[in-house]
């Protein structure tokens, strides 16, 4: 199993860290790259939507909180799921439909959650998840349990109704939330230009009263500082903050997508700004890391998406026993 | 008589071209509906034939969409809103369910809003809870709402045609799995239209009455054909719009064969197709019954995404099969 405590702190204050960060970005990119090639070989069912090129935004973010700060994710999930520290056995148990899996394969990858790691779940819904992280703000508020909750949605998301109601209300009651707009430069087919009358997503903050600060979504770094900073100012009770980390979806949209809206040219440009050896460059440059470690961090993770495929493939598979019993959870006497 | 053999998709796109070749009014507003051709590649290429501002991509913002529809309904135009999945419907109940049905009514029939919404519905893509789901009980409980369920290329065409005619809102429910499979029938070429509100007798039988929608007609019809060679004779009746139901053909044929079996893929509970069930009890056809009604539906629980447990989640041939062969052996 690769269930592996949350560390914290920033990925270039000790070995540790950078070890850390890296590790994770490595294990989100060849997590997904299992995933499409168990897809593309038949043996998975549904839709898929992959974080590959997006690694920095979720590691760098959850860098910045603890295990018991809660998240909440979206249809490109696994990143999420991976970087608050999820067990990669049981996410890829799901994505196949076994017993195992997070929702023992009721859920699929659209759906997982994971309450030991304050993973609220991923969403089939674009910004539903966005009020519910507001409301778990609500609730450490209420508790005082000094949690924050970091949303994570797309640039798409930022155009639906739950998006501005859920900021104005965290705005508003000062509550400690994170609002991390993983800006990849598309919803589907429409890009942020066509679907925004905004440079610069961050600059909503202002409607609602509340910081914005855009990021470059690649730079782990750079990601964790400004998740840093806003979870600092949350739990400080100082009220939300919207972060745009500006990054880019290196596959098509999910399975069905033909690439039409945008050109070859533009996704080899972004993928020459690939997150995880802008990383590397950084933590050789600076003898953080040495050479041989970077390539032994990368030869664990792909051991361990190995080793998870593996358990995963060999567990036994969800049966359809007790799913009426399943709906509602029993009420206590 | 043509004999050309189109997909639903195909023959939904057939009928929004020939819409908007016929009146200036027509557009379609809808996410990723333009250059990626829609989710499921309805649009196509309407997008090249019609241009950006008649097949207009908006915005994640489903609400927003189907509320500039009403609006642009109100004032002249005769938008075809298409929302990516039916459970999506969700976001725009209000403008649905709140605005665009009462419209009419509540102003005193001062305005009306000719609007069509096309959505693909159902299970079976391995989607899960939140993109599988059959809706056909939020918009029929609803007055003010037409809501079709088309079966077949044929159908989809015609039916889509009049709906874009209607001067009211009409809720077009397209099951997914259809898109891709050519109908049984051909398409009539041009602009051949089928009014809403007339059920299809789509097979002549006198054991048994099937009253299904959308897919379950498909499954229901091998069934039939199957059953035929053991000697039982199946009718199988497709109202094809659930609001405005047309019983008259239900109640006749009760009447003949004295056994009725209703299928839909969403849960049972308070589904659409107990709606069948309460006309026909309440009418003089009950009378005729020899056999206890049969309702074939959906579990009620979400759609769950393993195969294997989606698969258990709605009726499949094999259920409809056994069902319709045990009533028909068991009641005499
Ligand atoms: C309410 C809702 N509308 C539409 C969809 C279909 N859909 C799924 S993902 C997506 C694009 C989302 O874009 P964005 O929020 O930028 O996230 P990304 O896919 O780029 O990660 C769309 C339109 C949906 N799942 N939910
Ligand atoms: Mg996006």
């Amino acid at each position: 199993m690769t269930a592996n405590p949350l560390l914290m702190g920033h990925p270039l204050s000790s070995p540790e860290h950078a070890k850390h960060a890296l590790l994770y970005m490595y294990r989100i990119r060849k997590f997904e790259e299992a995933v499409e090639d168990l897809f593309g070989r038949g043996m998975m069912h549904g839709t898929m939507h992959l974080s590959i090129g997006q690694e920095a935004g979720p590691t760098g973010a959850c860098l910045a909180l603890q295990i018991n700060d809660q998240i909440t994710s979206t249809h490109r999930g696994h990143g999420h799921c991976i970087a608050k520290g999820a067990d990669l056995t049981r996410m890829m148990a799901e994505l196949l439909g076994k017993k195992i899996g997070y929702c023992g394969g009721r859920g699929g990858s659209m759906h997982i959650a994971d309450a030991e790691t304050g993973n609220l779940g991923a969403n089939g819904v674009v910004g539903g998840g966005i009020p519910i992280a507001a409301g778990a703000a609500l609730a450490s508020k209420m508790r005082k349990s000094g949690t924050v909750a970091v949303s994570f949605f797309g640039d798409g998301a930022m155009n639906e109704g739950a998006f501005h109601e859920a900021a104005n209300m965290a705005a508003i009651w000062k509550l400690p939330l994170i609002l991390f707009c993983e800006n990849n430069k598309y919803g589907m087919s429409s890009s942020t230009e066509k679907a925004f009358n905004l440079e610069n997503l961050a600059d909503r903050g202002r409607g609602y009263g509340i910081p914005g600060v855009t990021v470059d979504g690649n730079d782990v770094v750079a990601v964790y500082e400004a998740a840093e900073a806003a979870v600092a100012r949350a739990r400080n009770g100082e009220g939300p903050t919207l972060i745009e980390s500006v990054t880019y979806r290196w596959k098509g949209h999910s399975r069905s997508d033909k690439n039409l809206y945008r050109t070859k040219e533009e996704i080899e440009e972004w993928k020459d700004k690939d997150p995880i050896p802008n990383f590397i460059h950084k933590v050789l440059d600076r003898g953080i890391l040495t050479q041989e470690q970077v390539e032994e961090i990368q030869k664990i993770s792909t051991e361990q998406i190995m080793q998870a495929v593996k358990e995963a493939a060999a567990a036994e598979s969800a049966t359809p026993d007790g799913l009426l019993e399943a709906v509602f959870k029993a009420v206590s006497a | 008589m043509s004999d050309r053999m189109l997909t639903m998709a195909e023959a939904v796109r057939e009928a929004m071209g020939i819409a908007m070749e016929e009146r200036e009014e027509v557009f379609i507003l809808g996410e990723d509906i333009g250059i990626y051709g829609g989710a499921f590649g309805v649009t196509g290429d309407l997008y090249h034939r019609f241009g950006s501002e008649r097949v207009l991509d908006t915005p994640i913002s489903e609400l927003g969409i189907v509320g500039a529809a009403v609006g642009a309904a109100l004032s002249g135009m005769r938008p075809i809103v298409e929302i990516q999945f039916s459970d999506f419907t969700a976001q725009a109940m209000d403008q649905i369910a709140n605005q665009a049905a009462k419209i009419h009514f509540m102003l005193g029939g001062a305005l009306h809003v000719p609007l069509v919404l096309r959505t693909p519905q159902g299970s079976g893509t391995g989607a899960a809870a939140q993109h599988s789901q059959n809706l056909e009980p939020w918009f029929a409980n609803v007055p003010g709402l037409k809501v079709v369920v088309p079966s077949n290329p044929a159908d989809a065409k015609g039916l889509l045609l009049s709906a874009i005619d209607d001067p009211n809102p009409v809720i077009f429910l397209e099951h997914k799995l259809l898109y891709k499979i050519p109908g049984r029938d051909p398409v009539p070429e041009g602009a051949i239209r089928i009014p809403l509100g007339v059920s299809k007798v789509v097979r002549t039988g006198k054991d048994l009455t099937i009253v299904a929608t959308g897919i379950m007609v498909n499954k229901s019809f091998e069934v039939a054909e199957k059953l035929a060679a053991e000697g039982i004779s199946i009718e199988l009746i497709d109202p094809r719009t659930i609001s405005p139901l047309d019983t008259a053909p239900i109640f006749e044929s009760v009447e003949k064969t004295g056994r009725l079996m209703v299928v839909q893929e969403g849960p049972s509970h308070a589904g659409y197709i107990n709606e069948v069930i309460a006309q026909v009890s309440g009418s003089a056809s009950f009378g005729n019954l020899i056999a206890p009604i049969k309702r074939l539906a959906g579990m009620n629980i979400p759609i769950p995404y393993a195969p294997q447990l989606e698969k258990v989640a709605v009726p499949q041939i094999a259920d409809i099969e056994a069902a319709a062969r045990e009533i028909v052996k068991n009641w005499r």
